[in-house]
Parts: structure tokens; C-alpha cells; sequence
């Protein structure tokens, strides 16, 4: 088993930073760093120096052999300055070990857990838990599972249930008088159910929640993109997301406007014809970030911008600018005229694409899920064949179990059973 | 070992269905193997209700007889009136059902027994069983004889503790003498089974003349020709019709000035009954808005004027039973022979036996039938055929079948049994079975024998028919692989869109509209669209969509069934188990991470640490 390493503290700079190395190579590679073993649970104060000899910080170690430890495997922490420069030196040292990488997002607590160290009545939602990637979706997860989705899933589930009771009693008790066809309601039930699940997945998904409003800006180049961009996140609190990053052709800045994530994204002139090849994969990048925007901030000439692109007038401020017929705002990056009504438009809008309090955020498993069940009944309701019928809603009950992991045909006969009289 | 007259390989104790079977399939497997039975003309007795088959319970019989077991033709040979259940319903839900005269049926079973190799009957009554080093080393007869045995199967029906009822009459039951039951019974007391009490009942029997058959609707027996076992060529007997009477409210009228005279009411009983086939004096005080529930009046044979009222099953006294059949129409005048009756009985929580029907806590003893909590012939003989195969396969080194719930009911009943125990007398249902589209009555054959013949347990002429078969099933299966063009199809009426391009056979069956009778034209001779394996791979191939779809289900099913927990697994040592999963795995002991999972109340949490635990003593032992 590789042994892993990451900063477990927050984004630096900060005043230290702590790097967390679990695994079986978790002492050779603090030997290698700081000298000998430190006695364990022991805080020293040691040099860290790297292959060659060079002094990489000062820091405090600790050392944690397992399996008592907060993974259950051989653990580390180094405690260093909390410069970027510092840190980026020592996490490098440690990628040139052998058997040691930067762990996965979500990897130590996955370690935790496998190694019976974390606490399983917290997480209920396991299957959640252990697809979740971020600390984010692990506490999302957990909340989720003993809070309001799980609550609506069991509702559905339990209406679906009465259904497959219904097909049941006419599939197994067939000949008896009480239960020979299915009632004229029926199928106006399962739709009932179907419109639901069809609202719940139209909601807001928890990855907007989790990377923020992606406002794309986009337009030929010199159309003023660069400028709006700054003008729209210079002042702004920068806030972390695990897409942030900047690649020489997509700049990418998390922000939080009036306390809703958004993340905008700067991107290379859209020109097709005559582009370099380095400009031509920043093009193809562009494209990409469009593809995935949930606003289009359009700077280019009028009606040739993505559909539902907002038209932008910009560079106002520059008398003889392209003026378009009908801008939803005009702007000045340069002077800021027009970006504070601009920044209310897009929380105004972000507000609404957003999961509300109370609201369940659904991620990607679980409206995978949910958008199986909504096939199901789907299919379920246009159905005649009782068996096939049957079969549909058994479908729908897996996804509804496999969200929240309970077992099915016991509940079944119960429902079954407590209904009707059958039975010779 | 030995090859003396009171040594074998495999004692079965009890002729009933599960018994029966059991014997017969650990000799067809050829270990030699004792039936012992109090009452030897007794073998193969149907004790209640004369029918075979059913919704379900169909699907058992025919999975039984895909193991060349004996049931399937037992009824055949013993059947009055066949009838297919759901006949308008998809195929996967068709449940045949047949009535059967008692006494042809247990000639039937009989002779198969005889004629059995390595099968021998001993009269006597089972009194005690005999340990060895902590095994089952074989019984004591009640006359003191020791037979010697490497396993003991217990199919004995409700002999422990059973209480007869009817209204204020009680009556001891059990088909053993008390005496030496209860040191058996004792014996299994001290291996401190956890056991429970049931409660079933049976209707009253009527005398068929005075029945006014003529006022009543008449249910005649299928025109058509199937039979349970594929092996049957013909129907043998005359077949008779049934009929189909009510209860009114005169007749609830009667019960319910009578309800403070049931044993169900007075508290007398306080065994759960079954939900599936409640008593009718249940019937009326749980769905008091019911006007009328039906009455089948099913004929117990052509030589009995004995009718058995499907629907009715009583304990209250004798006098309020004679006075609400006399309520019904056609049944004025009807004279009572026998009246119903409720039973009480003890039964073994089927959670203390392993997949195999072993007792975890006493190896080399298995329980099949009733003893474990289940009701009805069919599920009696699927467990009886499971025990005696696994009881056979360890005494002859064999690899026993690998029967799940996607290939079988049979499997379904075991998993349910073993993974959820009972709460009340467990019937097989369809609803029961998640992949029953795959498993249809009439796959039976093709599911399961070629198991069966892995195993050892199909006899000469069984083979010879599904070798031939498996002949005919190529055949088709290359005739169903011939591409035609819609435009084909179309030109010859059939109701398809020209434009629909060029599917194999299959693929057009899966449209509705198209029968395979409708693509007989495209067949060579000899090819009968009306034959059983026709049918069969047509109904695969309408299924088709749905299949695939469960086999990626499946996959992973299967996959955690390769976890496997083992015997022993320390439930209580495995981290972060909360005290009421342990209790609950400690009470199954499931003995794979899947079958854990169906464990009632087992949480995805728990799961995931049985999963990690599981995996870190797979490597320690590696």
C-alpha cells in the first residue's frame, strides 16, 4: 500500500502548515526528512533537510506508529511555516521517496474508515461517504443521510411500496375476488411520485453548491474580458474551490459575492481561424469552460454569442466602443460603471440556482440514482403487463434503497398482507 | 465403514415430502441411506390440503423435479384436475397447480422409493440421537435399535410440542408417541436451539353428496395439455371438476356471535398464524367490510366422496362450523366428516441452521420442512431435496450446487429462512423472489439440471430426455439466431414497421405483436412453435431487456458473495458494530458479506466494516 501525504491545514500562507504522511513508509520517510524517530506522541523540534542536504524548514514533528492512530496506519505530521515556498519544498522532497504520493482528495479519512478508526454511527450515508471526494461532500453526506433527503426518499419509497403491493396482491392472489385488478387511481399515483422525483432533480445539484456559480466571460480578444474579470473579482474575498487554478489560458477566480460562491472564468479569445497552436488549445479549453458555465457573460458582437448568453456591453468608457441594441448591461471595467448593477443581476440569479436552506442539494450518485427511479416509474406507468409493471417499480425501490440502504420485500408483504384480505 | 444392516451413510427421519426427497436424492447421489418412518404404508401421506403446486409453490415443484426429485410426478400421477394460476399473466408468475387424490399420490411417491437404489425403509419410531465427538453419529429406534449414520436428517413434520384446537377441545398432537419424542426433543433442548410456536389450521371436510354441485359455478380442469414433470407423457386419470361457493353475512353472522368460542380469540393460541391463509374467522374480524369471501371445493380423490373447502380453515367448535357451512350456497344440507381444526407447534428458528439446513450448533444433523417453520408440500420437499444433497455431497466428497436467488426459488426460501428466520409459517410467493422474471416455472430444466447433473443427482432416464433436449434447445437457439428484414415480416401481415431493418428472430419477438407462432413460415420442419422449449426461448427472448438489465444487479450480488465471512466470524469483534448489529448477525450468522446484507435492519454502515474486517482476516490468513 502506497503511503500518502497532504496538507491537512488550510490554504497557505498561513502561520504554519501542517502536512499529514500516513502509511507504512510514514516513519522512513520522517527519518529521511528529520533525523531519527521521534518518541511517539512526543513533540520535537527539528531541522528538515531534503536528499541533498539543504535546509527545507524548522519544524515541529510528530510521530504516531499505528495502529492507534487517527487512520489506523503509521502517521506523521510535520508542523512547518505556513509559506507557500515551504511548504511546496517539503511536499516536493516527499513525492521523491519511493512508495510515496499526495493522497487523493477524501484519502485519509477513506484510510480512517477501512482501518475501523472512524465512527460508523455518524455515517450512515456510507455509500455517500465513501464516494465522497472532499471533506465538503463527506459532512454534506452525512447530513443528507439522516436529514431531508433520506426523509423524502423514504416517503417516495414508501408510496412506491404500496403500489408494488397492489401489482403484487394481483400477481399472487389473482384468483381471490378481493384483489383481481388494479385500482382506477393507480397509475395517476405512480405519476404523482414520478413528478416529484422529476422536481428534486431539477433542483439546484449540490456541485454548484460545492464549486460555485461558474460565470463564464467570453468574446473575441481585446473585447475587454480581462478587464470585467478583474473588475468583477478584484475587491471580492477570494474563496478556495477544488477547481480553482489557473492555467495559462483559462483564469480561473473563486469568489464569494454577497456570500454565494461564484467562480469566474476568464478565457482565451474565441478566434478560430488563424490561431496559433498554443492559442488554438486555450481555445479548445474555452470551449470547454462554455460547455460547463452556468452563465455566459457574452462581450463579443450582438446575437453571436452561446444561447442564454447575457449580452455585455462593455468598454463604455471608450467613446466610439461597439454599442449592441439590446445589452442586458453596459460596463466599464476600467472606470466600474455599470459592475455593481452587474454583480446584483448575477447574485440575483446565482440566489435562484442555488440550493436553498432546507432545500435538498442532490450530487451526482444520488440524482444518478433518483433519475434511475424517475425512468422506472416512468416506464412503470405506461406499462400494461402486471409482471413488467412490477418488475419497474422493483426498479425504482432498488434505487430508493440503494440511496438510503434498507432491504425491500419484507416491507412488501407487510403492505401486502396488512391491505387486503387474501389468503385461502 | 461398515457395510452392516444398521450402518449408512445418511438416516432420514420422517416419509413426509421433505423426507422423501431427501432420501431419495442422497441415494440417487449414491449414498446409502436409511428412510425411517413410524409407519411405512404412511410414506408419501398428504396430511392437509389435496393440491400440488400453485403461485409460487409451482415453481418449487418444478424446481424439485429439475433435480429429477419426486415430487413433480407424484402429482402428475395422482392428479384429477390440472390448473395453470395467472394464466393471463406474463409466464414468470404462471403457477401450475394440481388436484391430487391422496392415495394415488402416495403410491406414487411410494414406488419411486422403492424402487430406489441404495435406499432402504425402516418401520420404527426415532426416540434419540446418537453423538459422537461432538457430531450426530445416528439414532436409537424406539425398540432400542441403533442405526449408525455420518448425518441425520430431521424431517418431522410439527412433532415437537404440537397442541390441537378446536373451540374449547384440546388435544395433543404430533404424529411420534410422546415418550420417546421427548428425548429427542429433550436432546435438542440441551443444545440450546432457540425455538418458537406457530400456528396453523385446516378447514373442516365435507361429504361430496350432499353438496348441491348444481347451484354452484364449476371450475373444470384445463383443456389443455402440461403436466408438473416434464418426464410425464400423459394424464393417466379421469379429471374432475371443482367448484367455487361464498360466505355471506349469514354466514359471517354465525362466526361472529361465535368469535369468544375460537381458540384465536379466547387467547387459547397465541402463536402467529399465517397472514397468507388466515383463518376465517380472521378473515371477518380484520376485513369486517368484506360482504363474502370465496370457497374452492376441491374433491380429495375418485375413490372418496371426502371435499376439501379451499378457503375456510376454522377452529372454532364443531356445532358453529356445521351451522356456517350450512349458510352457503349449495352447501344446505352438507354433512361435516371431519371438522377443522387450529394447530400449535414448536418449530427450530430456521437462522440456527446453515445454507446447507445443518445445525451450526450440532454438525452432521439437518432439518427440512416444517420443523423450520415452513408450511406446504413444496416448500417441505425443495428443503428435503436441499438437505439430503448437501447431506449427500459431504458424505461423498461432491461439490454441492451453487443455488442463489437469481437461479432459484429454492434458494430464495433457503436465504429467507436462514438470513431472516420466521414470524409466521413460511409459503413461497413470487413476490419473495426480486429476479423472477428469470425464474419461471417453466425454465425449471434449464436452470437447474445441468446442476443436478453436476451433482450426481439425475437418474438414467431423467438424462436421456434433457440430453435430447439440450439437442432441440441448440436447434432452436440457431433457428432464433436467423436474421429477417422488417419488410419481410411486414409483407406477410405481421405488425411491424417496414422500415424497421433487420433483426434476428429474437430480436422481432421482443416486439409486441410478434409470436413466435406468427414466424413459423421462417422455421424448418420439424420445428414446433407450440413445443415446451420453443416457448421457453421465446419468453427468454421477450424478456430479454429486463434480463440484461438484472444482470448487471447481478454482478454485484455476486461480487460480494465472494466475500465470504466464514464460519466462526467474530461479529462482536469487527470495530464500530453497534451492540444491536451484532445481535442481529450473531442470530443469522450469514456467511457472506451479500448474504449479511440481507440480514433484516443490517445497515450500509455496518456492512462496510464486516466488508474492511472481512478483507483484513482474508489477509491475515493469506
Amino acid at each position: 500500500m502506497n503511503t500518502i501525504f497532504a496538507l491537512s491545514s488550510g490554504q497557505p500562507p498561513a502561520a504554519i502548515g501542517v502536512l499529514r504522511i500516513s502509511g507504512p513508509q510514514a516513519g522512513e520517510a520522517l527519518r529521511n526528512l528529520a533525523g531519527a524517530l521521534p518518541i511517539p506522541r512526543h513533540a520535537s523540534f527539528r531541522t528538515l533537510r531534503d536528499v541533498d542536504g539543504s535546509v527545507l524548514d524548522q519544524a515541529l514533528v510528530l510521530w504516531f506508529p499505528g495502529p492507534h492512530t487517527a487512520t489506523g496506519e503509521d502517521l506523521a505530521e510535520l508542523h512547518l511555516h505556513g509559506g507557500r515556498a515551504v511548504i511546496a519544498g517539503v511536499e516536493k522532497a516527499l513525492a521523491r521517496f519511493s512508495g510515496l504520493r499526495r493522497a487523493e482528495p477524501g484519502e485519509f479519512t477513506r484510510r480512517a474508515f477501512a482501518n475501523g478508526r472512524m465512527d460508523l454511527a455518524e455515517a450512515e450515508g456510507l455509500a455517500d461517504l465513501l464516494l465522497a471526494e472532499t471533506e465538503l461532500q463527506r459532512r454534506a453526506a452525512v447530513e443528507m443521510a439522516g436529514g431531508l433527503l433520506s426523509r423524502q426518499v423514504i416517503d417516495w419509497r414508501d408510496r412506491v411500496l404500496t403500489c408494488s403491493a397492489r401489482v403484487e396482491a394481483v400477481l399472487d392472489f389473482a384468483d381471490e375476488d378481493d384483489v383481481a385488478v388494479l385500482p382506477p387511481d393507480f397509475t395517476a399515483d405512480i405519476q404523482g411520485i414520478t413528478e416529484e422525483i422529476g422536481k428534486a432533480l431539477d433542483a439546484p445539484h449540490a456541485e454548484t453548491l460545492r464549486e460555485g456559480f461558474r460565470v463564464v466571460l467570453a468574446g473575441p480578444p481585446n473585447a475587454g474580458k480581462s478587464t470585467l474579470f478583474n473588475a468583477l473579482v478584484e475587491t471580492e474575498a477570494a474563496i478556495t474551490s477544488p477547481s480553482a487554478g489557473t492555467t495559462r489560458d483559462v483564469l480561473i477566480h473563486p469568489v464569494a459575492l454577497d456570500g454565494l460562491p461564484f467562480c469566474f472564468i476568464d478565457t482565451a479569445g474565441l478566434r478560430e481561424e488563424g490561431a496559433e497552436e498554443i492559442e488554438a488549445i486555450g481555445i479548445a479549453r474555452a470551449q470547454a469552460e462554455l460547455e460547463k458555465a452556468d452563465l455566459v457573460l457574452w462581450l463579443g458582437p450582438e446575437g453571436e454569442g452561446p444561447v442564454g448568453a447575457w449580452e455585455i456591453e462593455t468598454q463604455i468608457d471608450v467613446s466610439g466602443h461597439p454599442c449592441k441594441a439590446h445589452p442586458r448591461h453596459r460596463v466599464s471595467g476600467l472606470t466600474g460603471e455599470g459592475v455593481m448593477g452587474l454583480k446584483r443581476d448575477l447574485v440575483a440569479v446565482a440566489r435562484v440556482a442555488m440550493p436553498r436552506p432546507g432545500q435538498a442539494a442532490l450530487n451526482l450518485r444520488q440524482r444518478s440514482l433518483l433519475g434511475d427511479a424517475f425512468t422506472a416509474l416512468g416506464s412503470a406507468a405506461a406499462e400494461s403487463d402486471p409482471l413488467l409493471l412490477a418488475e419497474q417499480l422493483r426498479l425504482a425501490r432498488l434505487s430508493f434503497d440503494r440511496l438510503i440502504g434498507r432491504s425491500a420485500t419484507e416491507d412488501m408483504l407487510d403492505a401486502l398482507f396488512g391491505r387486503f384480505c387474501i389468503g385461502k | 465403514m461398515s457395510s452392516s444392516g444398521n450402518s449408512f451413510d445418511i438416516v432420514v427421519v420422517g416419509g413426509g415430502h421433505a423426507g422423501c426427497e431427501a432420501a431419495a436424492v442422497a441415494a440417487r447421489m449414491g449414498a446409502r441411506t436409511a428412510l425411517v418412518s413410524f409407519d411405512l404404508r404412511a410414506i408419501g401421506a398428504m396430511s392437509c390440503n389435496p393440491a400440488i403446486g400453485g403461485l409460487g409453490k409451482g415453481h418449487l415443484v418444478r424446481e424439485v423435479d429439475a433435480f429429477d426429485g419426486l415430487i413433480g410426478r407424484a402429482a402428475d400421477a395422482a392428479a384429477i384436475h390440472y390448473r395453470m394460476l395467472n394464466r393471463s399473466k406474463g409466464s414468470a408468475v404462471w403457477g401450475p397447480r394440481i388436484q391430487a387424490d391422496r392415495s394415488l399420490f402416495k403410491r406414487a411417491v411410494q414406488k419411486m422409493i422403492a424402487k430406489q437404489e441404495n435406499l432402504s425403509c425402516i418401520e420404527g419410531e426415532a426416540a434419540e440421537l446418537i453423538f459422537e465427538q461432538g457430531r450426530v453419529a445416528g439414532i436409537v429406534l424406539g425398540d432400542g435399535r441403533r442405526i449408525l449414520a455420518e448425518a441425520v436428517i430431521l424431517c418431522t413434520g410439527t412433532f415437537l410440542g404440537g397442541t390441537l384446537f378446536r373451540g374449547e377441545e384440546r388435544l395433543s398432537g404430533g404424529r411420534i408417541g410422546e415418550a420417546s419424542a421427548q428425548r429427542m426433543a429433550a436432546q435438542m433442548r440441551e443444545a440450546k436451539l432457540p425455538m418458537a410456536r406457530l400456528k396453523t389450521g385446516t378447514p373442516p371436510r365435507l361429504d361430496g353428496r350432499t353438496i348441491d354441485w348444481a347451484r354452484l359455478d364449476e371450475q373444470p380442469s384445463d383443456a389443455d395439455f402440461w403436466t408438473m414433470s416434464p418426464l410425464t407423457a400423459a394424464r393417466r386419470n379421469p379429471q374432475i371438476f371443482c367448484a367455487i361457493t361464498r360466505t355471506n353475512e349469514r354466514s359471517h353472522d354465525v362466526i361472529r356471535a361465535n368469535l369468544h368460542r375460537s381458540p384465536l380469540f379466547t387467547g387459547a393460541i397465541d402463536a402467529r398464524g399465517p397472514r397468507y391463509c388466515p383463518s376465517i374467522e380472521d378473515k371477518i374480524h380484520r376485513f369486517a367490510d368484506r360482504d363474502g369471501h370465496q370457497v374452492f371445493l376441491e374433491p380429495e380423490g375418485l375413490g372418496t366422496h371426502l371435499v376439501y373447502p379451499n378457503g375456510i380453515s376454522t377452529s372454532l367448535p364443531a356445532d358453529v362450523q356445521l351451522a356456517m357451512l350450512r349458510t352457503m350456497e349449495g352447501l344446505e344440507t352438507v354433512t361435516m366428516e371431519v371438522p377443522g381444526y387450529a394447530v400449535e407447534y414448536d418449530h427450530i428458528d430456521p437462522r440456527a441452521l446453515r445454507p446447507t439446513l445443518e445445525l451450526r450448533a450440532i454438525p452432521g444433523l439437518y432439518c427440512a420442512g416444517q420443523i423450520n417453520g415452513t408450511t406446504g408440500y413444496e416448500e417441505a420437499a425443495a428443503q428435503g431435496l436441499v438437505a439430503g444433497m448437501n447431506a449427500a455431497a459431504a458424505v461423498v466428497s461432491r461439490e454441492t450446487p451453487s443455488l442463489d436467488r437469481a437461479n432459484s426459488y429454492m434458494a430464495v426460501m433457503i436465504d429467507d429462512l436462514t438470513l431472516h428466520g420466521v414470524s409466521e409459517p413460511y409459503r413461497m410467493l413470487t413476490a419473495r423472489a426480486e429476479y423472477r422474471l428469470r425464474l419461471r416455472a417453466n425454465n425449471a430444466t434449464t436452470r437447474l439440471t445441468p446442476m443436478a447433473v453436476e451433482a450426481g443427482c439425475v437418474g438414467e432416464e431423467r438424462m436421456q430426455w434433457f440430453r435430447q433436449r439440450e439437442i432441440d434447445r441448440v436447434k432452436w437457439n440457431e433457428a432464433l439466431d436467423r436474421e429477417l428484414g422488417a419488410v419481410e415480416l411486414a409483407g406477410k401481415g405481421l405488425p411491424v414497421r417496414p422500415d424497421g431493418g433487420k433483426r434476428s428472430l429474437r430480436e422481432w419477438l421482443r416486439f409486441g405483436g410478434v409470436e413466435l407462432k406468427d414466424l413459423s413460415r421462417w422455421f424448418s420442419d420439424g420445428f414446433d412453435p407450440e413445443s415446451e422449449i420453443a416457448l421457453e426461448l421465446a419468453e427468454d427472448a421477450a424478456y430479454a431487456p429486463y434480463l440484461a438489465r438484472q444482470d448487471a444487479e447481478l454482478r454485484d450480488l455476486r461480487a460480494s458473495e465472494t466475500v465470504p465471512l466464514g464460519e466462526g466470524f467474530p461479529f462482536a469483534s469487527v470495530p464500530g458494530l453497534s451492540r444491536e448489529m451484532v445481535e442481529r448477525l450473531d442470530a443469522a450468522r450469514p456467511e457472506t458479506l451479500s448474504a449479511a446484507g440481507r440480514v433484516p435492519g443490517i445497515t450500509p454502515a455496518a456492512l462496510a466494516a464486516l466488508l474492511v474486517h472481512a478483507r483484513r482476516r482474508m489477509g491475515e490468513a493469506a
